[in-house]
C-alpha cells in the first residue's frame, strides 16, 4: 500500500493518543527493525519509524491498519538506513538533551546469529515475506503491497522462505 | 524442524524489549526537539489519589482526578487538542513538584504556566477569576459570576467550575454554595471538603 493512500484529512477523525500506538505496536516494530537491520541499527530505525509516524499521525484515517502503516514506514526506514542515507542533521541550540542509547537498548534477547545469517541468506522477496508475514503478522495482501507483488506471490515467497530456513536447519542438524 | 518451530524461533529471536523505557524516552525527546509533541502527560500520586497532568508547549492544560477516568481524559485531549500525545514526565516535573508542595502544606499558590485553551468564553473568564481567589478563601458562585462579568449567570459560573480543566491549580474548590455547603466537585465532594479543611487549617 502507499502511505499517501492512507492519508486523508478527515474532520471528525477519532484517533487515540499516540502513546497508545507506541505501547501497542512498539514491540512489533522493534521485531521487524531487528530482523531487517540487526541489533545495532534497530534502535535508530525504531525511533525514526515512530517519529515519522508521529508527524503524519493527525492525518491518518482512523480505519487504517495501524500495524501495516507502521511496518510500511519501518520498511522504508530500513531501506534508507541500508543505503546510508536518511541521517537527518540535528539542529543545534537550547534543545532538550537526547539520551544516548547503550547497545543493549531495545533488545534484551540476543539475536540467534545462525538464524539471522540464514534469514539474510534468503532471496530478498522470501526474506521480506517471512519478516512481514511472520514477524509483523501482516496479511498476504499487505505483504504483497510492501514487496510490490501480489498476495499470491507473497504467500508463495513466505512458504518458500520458511522451507529454505527448514532446509538450512535440517542440514545443520546433520553435520 | 517444523514450520511452527521455525516461526517461533524467529519471533523469540528478534523480540526486543524496551524494559527500562530508554527507547520511549528517546522518542519523546526527539519528538519534542522536532516540535512534534503537542501534549505530554504523566501521573502523580496525591492524597486525593492518582492525578493525571497534561501540558502543551504553553503550559499545564489539564489536571484530572482518577474519578474522571484518565484514559477517557487522554482520549478527549487527543480529539480536542491533538492526538500527538506522549507520556513525557520531564515536561511536567515542575507541576508535579508544585502539587506535592501544595499537598504538603508548603505551597499556597502555583507558579507553573497554564494553558486555558480548553475553556472558552464566559467559562474562561470564570477560570481567570478563580486563579485570583487566594488560598484559604472561599467565594460563592454568585460572587464568581459577578466577578467574571455576568452577575445573572450563577448557574453558568457553577458549570464553569464543574468543567474546570485544571482543578487544584485553578482553585475551583474555593467556590462554595451561598448556603455554605460545599457543592459539586470533579474529584468528588469529599475531595473538595478535604481541600477546604486543609487550606483553612493552615
Amino acid at each position: 500500500m502507499t502511505v499517501s493512500a492512507l492519508m486523508t484529512r478527515t474532520r471528525d477523525a477519532v484517533l487515540p493518543p499516540f502513546e497508545e500506538i507506541v505501547a501497542e505496536h512498539g514491540p512489533v516494530v522493534m521485531r521487524v527493525c531487528r530482523a531487517l537491520l540487526g541489533p545495532a541499527d534497530a534502535a535508530d530505525a525504531w525511533s525514526e519509524t515512530f517519529l515519522s509516524a508521529l508527524e503524519a499521525y493527525p492525518k491518518l484515517r482512523p480505519e487504517s491498519s495501524i500495524r501495516a502503516w507502521l511496518v510500511t514506514i519501518a520498511h522504508r526506514k530500513a531501506i534508507d538506513q541500508r543505503r546510508g542515507a536518511a541521517r537527518r542533521p540535528q539542529p543545534a541550540g537550547d534543545l532538550p538533551e537526547i539520551p544516548a542509547l547503550d547497545s543493549a537498548s531495545g533488545g534484551e534477547s540476543s539475536i540467534d546469529d545462525d538464524l539471522r545469517a540464514a534469514l539474510d541468506a534468503l532471496p530478498a522477496k522470501q526474506r521480506g515475506a517471512v519478516i512481514y508475514r511472520y514477524l509483523a503478522d501482516l496479511s498476504y495482501a499487505e505483504v504483497g503491497e510492501l514487496l510490490e507483488s501480489s498476495a499470491t506471490a507473497a504467500r508463495r515467497s513466505a512458504a518458500d522462505g520458511i522451507a529454505n530456513l527448514r532446509k538450512h536447519f535440517s542440514k545443520g542438524a546433520r553435520t | 524442524m517444523r514450520d511452527k518451530q521455525i516461526v517461533d524461533r524467529l519471533t523469540s529471536s528478534f523480540a526486543g524489549v524496551d524494559s527500562d523505557g530508554a527507547l520511549h524516552g528517546r522518542l519523546a525527546a526527539l519528538a519534542e526537539r522536532q516540535g512534534l509533541l503537542d501534549v505530554s502527560y504523566r501521573t502523580v500520586d496525591s492524597p486525593l489519589g492518582l492525578l493525571l497532568l497534561a501540558a502543551t508547549g504553553e503550559g499545564l492544560v489539564r489536571v484530572a482526578f482518577s474519578l474522571e477516568g484518565h484514559d477517557a481524559v487522554l482520549a478527549r485531549l487527543a480529539s480536542d487538542i491533538s492526538p500527538r500525545i506522549l507520556r513525557t514526565p520531564r515536561r511536567l516535573d515542575e507541576a508535579a513538584q508544585e502539587l506535592d508542595e501544595y499537598f504538603a502544606g508548603k505551597r499556597r499558590a502555583f507558579s507553573v504556566p497554564v494553558d486555558l485553551q480548553l475553556a472558552h468564553g464566559f467559562r474562561r473568564s470564570v477560570l481567570e477569576h478563580l486563579r485570583r481567589i487566594p488560598y484559604g478563601v472561599t467565594q460563592s458562585y454568585a460572587t464568581v459570576a459577578r466577578a467574571a462579568g455576568n452577575p445573572s449567570a450563577v448557574r453558568a459560573a457553577a458549570s464553569a467550575c464543574s468543567h474546570n480543566p485544571l482543578p487544584l491549580v485553578v482553585p475551583c474548590h474555593r467556590v462554595v454554595r451561598s448556603d455554605g455547603t460545599t457543592g459539586e466537585y470533579l474529584g468528588g465532594p469529599q475531595a473538595k471538603r478535604a481541600l477546604l479543611a486543609m487550606e483553612s487549617a493552615a
